[in-house]
């Protein structure tokens, strides 16, 4: 057995608790899961079945911790796992699932079948079973801190270039504030206008807030990757920095893994609980609004709909707080059909969008949101999360079709009132 | 002496190694290794696991005209099987006799007819669909199709025991049955228990997060 293998089939077999044999021993293969993932929708392509995708997990398990495999093992008539067992899934787990783990809402018995998926790619990410691009941007978020090579003086430009043009200043490194704020990669590289709707929102609602020089980065690539260890390493960065200023909140940029990395898995990575809370921008801004301290004005009167990051709606439990704060601001607001925690991914997560070998597939993937998009009859495509934003973008660009994708943040900072009468001093 | 058997010995020991297998296997998974989840939570995981279990009976509306057939046929099947089972006369008669000492009113004839076809057409189009659907092809393992065609076995015997005149047939059913008992703590046909974990860990992982799933 390669030592690669051996690696691979020992982190599958820590894999192995309570929940993976009760879902094993419940899967009766029944397909159903296929009918709610868009990779097999939109391909048809049978082994895009999200249990299928669990095979090299669900094959362990057989052999190993099943009473027929123990069996085989003991009569010498069981056959061991080979590479092949892995690397065949690479492509599967990484080009042919976003993670939206719309497969684990439909599924009769219950399997958590995207919580699965991601313990394979863990165990394949450690056997070294991994596409490149997702490797590389890795590697990236670990030696330069950030998975698009960003680092602090790029952060420094934008923010000179934000006041200047908000004429506000972005708070740095301050010790005891409210909230430590974090941008993920592509809010820097690709929609400053984020960290501008930050500063203009936050000066708006008098919000105690900072960025830290030491942890500004919120994408994890190692998420995405599926390996733990490095998920773990990118959380601590973020952990520390905190720490370090004191703050009582951190705020999950709009960024779908982002938010699933930081919020819910984090701790597990590293092993503690936080001694700080991790709140969503989304979920910030309707706590602002609730207490009157966010006021809005005007109504855009386009016709608009809401695409659900998955990590932040399904896997994240975000799901009034948009729909709230655009009803503030449009009046012609309307629902897809499938919304909600029972929304269609736009074939960009879980690393997809990352991974230049699964461009095409992700396309045609798209091509779900599009229907459900024209369907509408919108003109402005609205999300929250920038990794959603850039693969509805590059799906709207590739079909040529009349809809401008929008993040809700910049928007809400759009229709901003004038200050409340509580924060006009702050 | 082959009834002896089939009504003796190997009764008592498909018996036992189907309780002992069963209560094995959901021993095995309720006390395997479970992590602590460390996140702060937003929600509470016990009304979760609870609403799950019992939410799953029903597909979501959003993929329920996309999974029509294998749900109903599912329900026929499985509904047929449960009144078969624990309301077919004979079978009332049987457990009073040999398991419990107590009984209760079977369904009338008419009734079992139909429970029958119900579990008879449930599992058969279930069966067809994994045989000729690619993706049921590509995903089903041996133990699906042994655990169904056994199913369909000791069904088919018990609906030839009927013909109470015949020891031989009511023998051959019961010795099915013996079979599917000692083969059920080992197969796919576990999920008759292990579908509550298994709805309940991820109904509790959704409520922590404040998720209705």
């Amino acid at each position: 057995m390669s030592e690669r293998l051996e690696i691979g089939l020992e982190t599958l077999r820590n894999e192995m608790d309570s929940k993976v044999q009760s879902f094993f021993s419940s899967c009766v293969r029944c397909g159903i899961c296929a009918e709610a993932c868009l990779f097999y929708t939109e391909t048809q392509d049978p082994r895009y079945t999200p249990i299928y995708k669990t095979e090299p997990l669900r094959k362990l398990w057989q052999k190993e911790y099943s009473f027929w495999g123990k069996l085989s093992k003991a009569m010498g008539i069981s056959k061991p796992m080979t590479e092949a067992d892995l690397a065949d899934w690479e492509e599967l787990v990484y080009d042919g699932c976003s993670m939206c783990g719309r497969c684990s809402m439909v599924c009769p018995v219950g399997v958590d079948i995207s919580g699965i998926i991601f313990k394979v790619k863990h165990g394949l990410a450690k056997a070294g079973f991994s596409p490149e691009g997702l490797v590389g941007a890795t590697k990236r978020a670990v030696e330069i801190g950030s998975p698009m090579g960003i680092t602090l003086p790029t952060v420094q430009a934008m923010i000179k270039h934000v006041e200047a043009d908000t004429g506000l200043k972005v708070p740095m490194d301050v010790e005891g504030a409210d909230y430590m704020a974090l941008l993920s990669s592509n809010e820097i590289a690709l929609y400053p206008e984020y960290l501008e709707s930050l500063v203009k929102i936050f000066d708006h609602a008098g919000v105690s807030w900072t960025l830290s020089s030491h942890a500004f980065e919120a994408t994890n690539a190692g998420l995405q990757l599926g390996d733990k260890k490095i998920a773990g390493q990118l959380v601590q960065r973020v952990v520390d920095g905190a720490e370090k200023l004191k703050v009582k909140n951190v705020i999950s940029p709009e960024c779908g893994h982002a938010y699933t990395a930081l919020r819910w898995e984090g701790p597990n990575f590293i092993g503690k609980a936080y001694p700080f809370r991790v709140v969503h921008i989304l979920e910030l801004l309707d706590e602002l609004k609730a207490e009157g301290r966010l006021n809005t004005t005007g109504l855009e009167s386009d016709r608009l709909t809401f695409h659900d990051p998955c990590s932040i709606v399904r896997r994240g439990g975000v799901n009034a707080q948009p729909r709230n704060l655009l009803g503030a601001i449009s009046a012609d607001f309307v629902e897809m059909e499938d919304h909600g925690s029972m929304n269609w991914c736009c074939g960009g997560g879980g690393g997809v969008s990352s991974n230049e070998r699964a461009h095409e597939l992700k396309l045609t993937a798209f091509n779900k949101k599009k229907s459900q998009v024209l369907a509408t009859g919108a003109v402005g495509l609205v999300t929250a999360c920038s990794n959603c934003r850039t693969t509805l973008e590059e799906g709207v660009e590739e079909n040529e079709m009349e809809v401008e994708v929008l993040g809700l943040t910049e928007m809400i900072a759009a229709h901003l009132a004038e200050k409340p009468a509580s924060t006009q001093n702050a | 002496m082959i009834q002896q058997i089939i009504e003796g010995p190997l009764w008592y020991l498909s018996l036992a190694v189907f309780c002992i297998g069963v209560v094995w296997r959901l021993g095995s998974i309720i006390f395997a290794s479970r992590k602590q989840d460390l996140s702060a939570p937003r929600g509470s995981a016990a009304p979760g696991a609870i609403r799950t279990v019992f939410s799953r009976f029903l597909p979501h509306r959003e993929i329920a005209s996309q999974i029509t057939l294998p749900v109903v046929a599912g329900y026929m099947f499985h509904l047929g099987l449960f009144a078969l089972l624990f309301f077919a006369a004979p079978h009332v008669i049987f457990i009073e006799e040999h398991l419990l000492g107590i009984g209760w009113t079977p369904m009338p004839h008419w009734a079992f007819i139909v429970a029958a076809q119900f579990a008879f057409f449930g599992l058969i189009v279930l069966w067809l669909r994994r045989m000729v659907s690619p993706v049921g092809r590509l995903i089903s393992t041996l133990d699906d199709h042994v655990s169904a065609i056994l199913t369909f076995v000791v069904m088919l015997t018990g609906c030839f025991a009927l013909l109470e005149g015949s020891t031989g047939l009511r023998l051959l059913h019961r010795f099915t049955v013996e079979l599917w008992l000692i083969y059920f703590p080992f197969s796919a046909l576990m999920h008759t228990f292990t579908f509550v974990p298994s709805r309940a860990f991820t109904g509790a992982w959704f409520g922590r997060r404040g998720i209705d799933a």
